[in-house]
C-alpha cells in the first residue's frame, strides 16, 4: 500500500512537472547582436528593457550578447561565420554585403521592417572647442585656411563615410551639382585634416584628449557623448545648416536565426525598437527616434535640421562605388 | 655500429620529423599558401596595378623604411641595455630586467595610445619636442618611435645570454696583451656577439614590418605620407577587396622573406668566420 502511494505521488510529480515546464521553468534564449562602435550604451539600455518585455510576454528569459567594432569589420566577421542572430550596423552597404557575399539574409532585407529597416537615425554635426574660438557655423568654415578639421578615414570607417557624404551633399547644393567645384571644396576640406584616424572613436579621442584640431565632424550621438562625458565643459556642438540623414539599419540574419531557432525572438527584438519604449531609449542615447511623439519630447536636444538622404547619391552601392572604392573621389583627393 | 647510434631523450627521428612537418604545415604553411592561392585568382594585370600603385609603393617605403631605422636604433641601444644587464649588479636590476619584456606583454593598442598621449603636442614629452619644431606624433618619427618600443625586447633578449656567456677573462687576456678598450671591443667582443645582433635585428625588423595595432594610433594615417602597408591591407578588406589585400600581403611576405634570408646568411657567414678563427 505504502509503495503504491509512493509510486502515485512520484507519478503525479513527474506528470505535473512535465506539463508545467512552460510555466514553472522558463526557457532561456540567447541572442547575439553584432553592432558597430558607438551603439554600446544604447544597446546596454535597450537589452534590459527588451528582456523585461519578453519575460512579461512569454515568460522566457532572453539574454542578448553584444559585439561591437568597426561596422565593416563586424560585417566581415558575420560573413566569415560569427553567429549573429541580428545585425545593427552603421550603414546599409555592410548589411548588403552580408546578403550578397554571405547569402545569410534575403536581398530585400531593407524592406522587411518599417522606415528602411532603420528604427532610429542620426546625423552629422560639428564638435568645437568651448566658446567656438574659430567661429565655426557651417560647412563653409571648414575649408577656410588655418582651420584644422578632424574626421576619420572614410576607407576604414563607416561613420567617416557619412561625414564625407554630408560635406559632399552641402557642396552639391551650394554649387548646383557642378562636380569640379564640389571636388575642389572637398579637397580643400581634407587639406585641413591633419590626422585621419581609422575609426570614429579614435577620431573623437584625437580631438578631445589629444586636443588636435579646431573642429571634429562627428555622429550626433558620438558628439553628445563627448560633450557630456569625455570633455565636460570643454566642448560645444554646432549643427550645420544642412546635413545628411544617417540611417544605421537593423536586420535579422535569417540563416543563423533559423539554425538557432530564434527567428521569432530575433524579429521581435528588432520590432520592439520601434515601440515607444524602444524609441525613448534611442532618444535618451542621442539617436533620433522615428516616432514623432518621442522626437517632439526630445526636440530641445535633437534639434530639427535640414536633412538629405543617401538616396541623393543613388543609394549605398552607388555611393560606395563612386566615392570610396579604389580610384573613387576620395582617392582622387590624395592624388591617385 | 650500435655504439655510434646517438641516443636522444625524445623518441624516434621519424616520429619527431613527421610531427614537425605536420605541425608547421597546419600552423604556418597552409595559411600562407592560401594567401598565395587567393592572390593568384586575380590575374597579373590586376595584381601589378594594386602593388605598383603610387599609394602602395609609398606605404611599402614607409613600412620597410621605418622598420629598418627603428631596428638599427634598437641594435645600438638594445646592446647597451643588454650589456648593463649582463655585466653590472645594481639595485633594482631585476625590475629593469622585467621592464624590458613589457612591450611583449602589453596589448599593442594600449602601447599605441600611451605613446600617442606622451608624444602628441600636449603630451608630457611632445610639448617640449613640438616647441623645438619636432613633430613627434602623427609623423614618420611617431611611427618610428612606436616601432622602437615594439622591437626593443627582441634585441635585448637575443644578445643578453651571449654577453652573459662571454668570459670576462677574454677581455683580461686582450688587455694583458696590450689591447686598448676600443681594440678589445672591436676585435674581441663585437665579433662574438655579431651573429646574435643580426638575429635580434632580423626578429625586430620582421616584427616591425607587420606592426599595426600600436602604429595606427600614432601614425596620422595620411595617404601617401604616414599610411603604413598593414593599414592599406585593412583598407582593402574594408572594401571587401580580399584579393587586393592578399596581393599587398604577398609582396610584404616575399620582401620580408628575402630580407630575413639575407640576414640569416650574414649571420651564418659571420658565425662561420668566428668559428674558423
Amino acid at each position: 500500500m505504502k509503495r503504491t502511494l509512493a509510486g502515485l505521488t512520484l507519478g503525479i510529480f513527474v506528470v505535473s512537472s512535465l506539463l508545467g515546464t512552460h510555466s514553472v521553468w522558463a526557457k532561456q534564449v540567447t541572442l547575439l547582436n553584432v553592432s558597430y562602435d558607438p551603439t554600446r550604451e544604447l544597446y546596454e539600455d535597450y537589452n534590459k528593457a527588451f528582456a523585461l518585455y519578453w519575460k512579461g510576454k512569454t515568460g522566457d528569459d532572453v539574454v542578448v550578447n553584444q559585439s561591437h567594432g568597426g561596422s565593416g569589420k563586424q560585417a566581415r566577421s558575420v560573413i566569415d561565420g560569427l553567429d549573429a542572430d541580428v545585425v545593427t550596423l552603421a550603414l546599409a552597404y555592410d548589411i548588403d554585403n552580408i546578403a550578397e557575399k554571405g547569402k545569410l539574409l534575403p536581398k530585400n532585407w531593407q524592406s522587411l521592417l518599417p522606415n528602411n529597416s532603420t528604427p532610429y537615425t542620426s546625423t552629422i554635426v560639428f564638435l568645437v572647442r568651448k566658446g567656438n574660438p574659430k567661429n565655426i557655423k557651417d560647412w563653409d568654415d571648414l575649408v577656410k585656411p588655418g582651420v584644422s578639421v578632424i574626421t576619420p578615414n572614410p576607407k576604414t570607417s563607416g561613420g567617416a563615410r557619412w561625414n564625407y557624404l554630408a560635406a559632399w551633399g552641402y557642396a552639391a547644393k551650394k554649387f548646383n551639382g557642378d562636380e569640379v567645384k564640389i571636388k575642389e571644396f572637398i579637397s580643400a576640406l581634407y587639406k585641413n585634416v591633419p590626422v585621419l584616424d581609422s575609426g570614429a572613436r579614435g577620431s573623437t579621442i584625437t580631438f578631445v584628449e589629444r586636443k588636435i584640431g579646431d573642429v571634429a565632424i562627428s555622429w550626433e550621438n558620438e558628439a553628445y557623448l563627448a560633450v557630456n562625458e569625455l570633455g565636460k565643459g570643454e566642448l560645444e556642438i554646432v549643427v550645420p545648416s544642412i546635413s545628411i540623414l544617417a540611417e544605421p539599419p537593423v536586420a535579422v540574419v535569417d540563416r543563423v536565426a533559423e539554425r538557432h531557432g530564434t527567428q521569432k525572438v530575433a524579429s521581435e527584438y528588432l520590432k520592439f525598437l520601434y515601440s515607444d519604449i524602444g524609441q525613448e531609449i534611442a532618444a535618451k542615447n542621442y539617436y533620433r527616434p522615428r516616432s514623432e511623439a518621442v522626437a517632439k519630447k526630445y526636440a530641445d536636444k535633437l534639434k530639427p535640421v535640414h536633412l538629405f538622404t543617401i538616396d541623393q547619391f543613388g543609394g549605398w552601392q552607388e555611393a560606395q562605388k563612386k566615392h570610396f572604392a579604389d580610384k573613387g573621389t576620395f582617392d582622387q583627393i590624395y592624388g591617385n | 655500429m650500435f655504439l655510434l647510434k646517438t641516443r636522444n631523450s625524445l623518441p624516434g627521428f621519424n616520429l619527431a620529423l613527421g610531427y614537425t612537418v605536420f605541425y608547421l604545415s597546419l600552423i604556418v604553411l597552409i595559411p600562407l599558401s592560401l594567401l598565395f592561392f587567393k592572390t593568384s585568382t586575380m590575374g597579373w594585370a590586376a595584381f601589378s596595378e594594386v602593388i605598383f600603385s603610387h599609394r602602395t609603393m609609398a606605404a611599402y617605403r614607409l613600412s620597410f623604411g621605418t622598420a629598418f631605422v627603428a631596428s638599427c636604433i634598437n641594435v645600438v641601444f638594445g646592446f647597451l641595455i643588454a650589456w648593463v644587464l649582463a655585466r653590472y649588479k645594481f639595485p633594482g636590476k631585476r625590475l629593469v630586467d622585467a621592464f624590458i619584456d613589457l612591450p611583449f606583454a602589453l596589448p599593442t593598442a594600449v602601447a599605441g595610445i600611451a605613446l600617442t598621449a606622451l608624444y602628441s603636442s600636449n603630451g608630457w614629452v611632445g610639448q617640449y619636442l613640438y616647441k623645438m619644431g619636432i613633430q613627434s606624433a602623427y609623423s614618420t618619427l611617431g611611427i618610428t618611435l612606436a616601432l622602437i618600443f615594439i622591437g626593443l625586447p627582441f634585441i635585448v633578449r637575443t644578445i643578453e645570454p651571449i654577453l652573459q656567456d662571454l668570459d670576462p677573462e677574454l677581455e683580461e687576456a686582450a688587455a694583458s696583451l696590450g689591447a686598448g678598450r676600443w681594440l678589445t671591443f672591436t676585435k674581441v667582443i663585437f665579433p662574438v656577439i655579431l651573429p646574435s645582433l643580426l638575429t635580434g635585428f632580423s626578429l625586430a625588423f620582421a616584427r616591425c614590418i607587420g606592426e599595426y595595432g600600436s602604429v595606427v594610433f600614432i601614425a596620422g594615417n595620411m595617404p601617401g605620407k604616414t599610411e603604413i602597408a598593414p593599414l592599406l591591407i585593412i583598407t582593402k578588406l574594408e572594401q571587401y577587396d580580399y584579393t587586393g589585400a592578399t596581393a599587398i600581403a604577398v609582396v610584404m611576405l616575399l620582401v620580408s622573406f628575402l630580407l630575413l634570408a639575407f640576414t640569416n646568411f650574414l649571420q651564418w657567414y659571420t658565425a662561420k668566420r668566428i668559428g674558423m678563427n
